[in-house]
């Protein structure tokens, strides 16, 4: 009896090992994994569904791995243990890392050995710029990209006669005066999160955050706080202490929910936020979308691009690259950009694809509107040495350094300019220990 | 008479423990030696080498004052946390095992906060300790700003230490319960017949009988508040506002897994490892010795 059982078993498992066998000389698999959750991570998994029902050669493996920085460390960990995907999924700032790594397969490199052309100088200079060499040559692939913007309580600022969001931060604050004045308990929002309110403010401005053009230039590069970002951080403090603005971190409920349920009229943040806010809008909130503001007697400059971008690691068995060369090719289509801006709030990377979406109405709809302000931001000016990217080591760290200054300003610690140094000094410790890491190597 | 297990071939015993050994290596010694070589180098993430520094690692941590700030608070926050729960836990083990009505209910409901997971209890404070939305928003509606845990550090601190407290007292009510219930009905009984009042039964029979588990208790929230805190922190203040709830076990994975600066954690969970090795050899060399469990 036991015999048969056995016997049963192993006949079992040889035809299920078979099977999988007979499956896997048919379809080449390969794995992709990604730092999105929720309804992003299910758009992630219709992109692979998608592909594999599209041709038959290829099978890829998607695998949500937490949010962006956790995916990273995963695959930093794979990578490692030599168990890492093909593909991987790593946001803006983990770019300077992966590039001194030199563990990836470029993506140029990657198309042309595989068989694939493609144009390169379609991708939109400002996101691909973020992803390239030096030279302009782009590493990794642009995927789910977005810019940050304005958002405006039109209902709240039309009592005050501002019907559309002002282009100047002077005019900001007489607007956020006027609606204080009438009572309005938050007429601006902020967070600590340096990207919106210190990265892209110097980039529109076209103002260098570091030397050695943000660090594109060397490792040596050292972070210097603008004049014109020292006056503005002064102000928000003092906007902050007339109660013009109010502190929304995500520990004090978030910018986005602030905005959406209507209690503050002024926000700025990705425009990725788009999608959230007009599922979650309060009933009855009007609202618009605008440029980050400038300071009056400067021009508008391009802003930068965030999201993250698709990376082809080195170290897997070769067979598995056509694969991720023709998935690559496959999410370039412009149906496939589509697909992206129409199921999340992110924005078209190529030329091709934003002049198709665009052409085919898709901003015009209602649920869309503003949603074009993000291209027009990106596609401002042509990038310049300071709207283009950074290439700033421990960047995450200087980030958290950033969040913890301004808190400590704004929580009545120190003041606002001591805190600016303290960035400054300390981020530029951070940065001499990211040198000293990578001595000897040179960003391609 | 010495009774002793004896085996016939020396390789037996080895072979017994060789699974826990290899489990105790591979999950320990392994990564603790990893964790030795990266504290005296400089690691790039990506595996592509480190090259040897020295002590320079440490002399970093030592000479930065967001570390010792780091180690200020979560001396403040561990024994803020081992007292409030200690406190709090001998209290309702007193109540419950004086038989208030409905204590056998009580027992059970006491016990279960344990068994919820760090970041759950994070979430459902966070929800009560919200300025504008939970329990403690009524605060700012008798007098604005009085209560912000999002730019106040203290408040933030409060918040934790309440939160990290929550969860160690359903730990120590099982211990002081089943302490207090090992204590022989004789001596209260007695000295109740003498005419000591409830109060009087706790002060002077109850608590000095309890002083072993009050000890090991002590040892053990110390040692828990330095180790585990790390899930209330993530989910409730993230280390914030301006670095107020940033403890030492936080900021070694905000460093290393989030910030990629690999040997400057490894550096510092060195430090926490053997002040956590001093913290258990305190408790075995004086408080196993001195206290009597009779």
């Amino acid at each position: 009896m036991r015999k048969i059982a056995i016997t049963a078993l192993a006949t079992g498992l040889a035809l299920t090992l078979g099977a999988q066998n007979a499956e896997a000389q048919q379809r080449q698999r390969f794995t992709w994994w990604y730092g999105l959750t929720g309804q992003l991570g299910e758009v992630m998994q219709s992109y692979c569904k998608n592909f594999n029902e599209a041709q038959t050669q290829y099978e890829i493996v998607c695998t949500g791995q937490g949010d962006y920085a956790q995916a990273l460390q995963n695959t930093i960990a794979a990578f490692r243990a030599n168990e890492h995907p093909t593909i991987v999924q790593v946001y803006d700032v983990g770019t300077t890392d992966l590039m001194l790594s030199g563990q990836y397969v470029p993506a140029r490199q990657l198309m042309s050995e595989n068989g694939y052309q493609v144009q390169w100088d379609n991708y939109i200079s400002s996101i691909g710029n973020y992803y390239a060499t030096s030279k302009g040559e782009m590493l990794s692939f642009p995927f789910n990209s977005s810019t940050a913007v304005l958002y405006w309580n039109k209902g709240a600022y039309r009592a005050v006669g501002q019907e559309n969001p002002p282009e100047s931060w002077e005019g900001i604050e007489k607007a956020a005066r006027a609606l204080k004045a009438q009572g309005h308990a938050c007429p601006i929002a902020i967070d600590f999160d340096s990207w919106q309110h210190w990265e892209q403010f110097n980039a529109i401005h076209n103002l260098p955050m570091a030397t050695q053009q943000n660090g594109f230039g060397g490792l040596n590069a050292e972070i210097r706080i603008n004049a014109l970002f020292r006056r503005h951080a002064n102000n928000l403090l003092s906007w902050f202490k007339e109660g013009l603005v109010q502190v929304r971190t995500p520990q004090a409920g978030g910018l986005v929910n602030a905005f959406a349920q209507g209690e503050c009229a002024m926000i700025m943040g990705s425009i990725a936020n788009h999608v959230g806010i007009t599922r979650t809008a309060k009933q009855g909130l009007e609202w618009s979308v605008g440029m980050l503001p400038l300071y009056a007697g400067h021009h508008r400059t391009n802003s930068m691009v965030g999201g993250a971008s698709l990376w082809v690691l080195k170290g897997r068995p070769a067979a598995e690259y056509k694969g991720a060369a023709a998935f690559l090719a496959f999410i370039a289509q412009p149906q496939q950009e589509l697909f992206m801006v129409q199921n999340t709030g992110y924005i078209p990377v190529t030329r091709g694809g934003y002049d198709a979406i665009k052409a085919g109405g898709f901003y015009a709809q209602p649920q869309n509107q503003g949603r074009e302000v993000a291209m027009t931001s990106l596609l401002a000016t042509e990038p310049t040495e300071n709207s283009r990217g950074l290439r700033l080591g421990n960047f995450t760290q200087v980030r958290a350094l950033y969040a913890n200054e301004m808190a400590a300003a704004f929580g009545g610690q120190k003041t606002m300019d001591q805190a600016l140094d303290a960035i400054e000094t300390q981020g530029n410790q951070l940065l001499r220990r990211f040198e000293q890491t990578y001595r000897g190597r040179q960003l391609p | 008479m010495e009774r002793r297990a004896t085996f016939r071939t020396p390789l037996l015993p080895w072979l017994l423990v060789l699974p826990q050994l290899l489990i105790i290596f591979v999950f320990f010694y392994w990564p603790t030696g990893e964790a030795f070589v990266w504290a005296f180098t400089l690691e790039q993430p990506w595996g592509g080498g480190r090259a040897w520094v020295g002590w320079q690692n440490f002399a970093e941590i030592f000479s930065s004052v967001h570390y010792w700030h780091s180690v200020r608070i979560s001396i403040v926050y561990a024994l803020g946390t081992s007292l409030l729960a200690i406190g709090s836990a001998l209290l309702l083990a007193l109540f419950v095992d004086r038989e208030v009505k409905g204590s056998r209910h009580w027992r059970i409901a006491l016990i279960w906060p344990y068994a919820i997971a760090a970041p759950a209890i994070g979430m459902i404070f966070r929800f009560v300790f919200d300025p504008r939305a939970g329990v403690f928003s009524m605060l700012n509606q008798m007098m604005p700003g009085l209560w912000d845990p999002s730019l106040n550090g203290t408040h933030a601190m409060l918040m934790l230490i309440l939160a990290g407290a929550w969860q160690l007292v359903a730990y120590n009510f099982v211990f002081f319960l089943a302490g207090l219930q090992s204590i022989p009905r004789g001596l209260t009984e007695a000295a109740a017949m003498d005419g000591a009042g409830p109060l009087r039964r706790m002060r002077d029979i109850q608590v000095p009988l309890l002083a072993p588990t009050f000890f090991f208790l002590l040892v053990i929230n110390l040692t828990d508040s330095f180790t585990n805190s790390f899930g209330l922190v993530h989910i409730m203040t993230d280390g914030g506002p301006a670095r107020s709830t940033d403890l030492m076990v936080f900021k070694i994975y905000a460093d290393g897994f989030k910030g990629l600066d690999y040997s400057g954690a490894a550096a510092q969970s060195i430090i926490l490892m053997l002040l956590v090795v001093l913290l258990t050899f305190v408790q075995f060399r004086f408080v196993e010795r001195k206290m009597h469990y009779r």
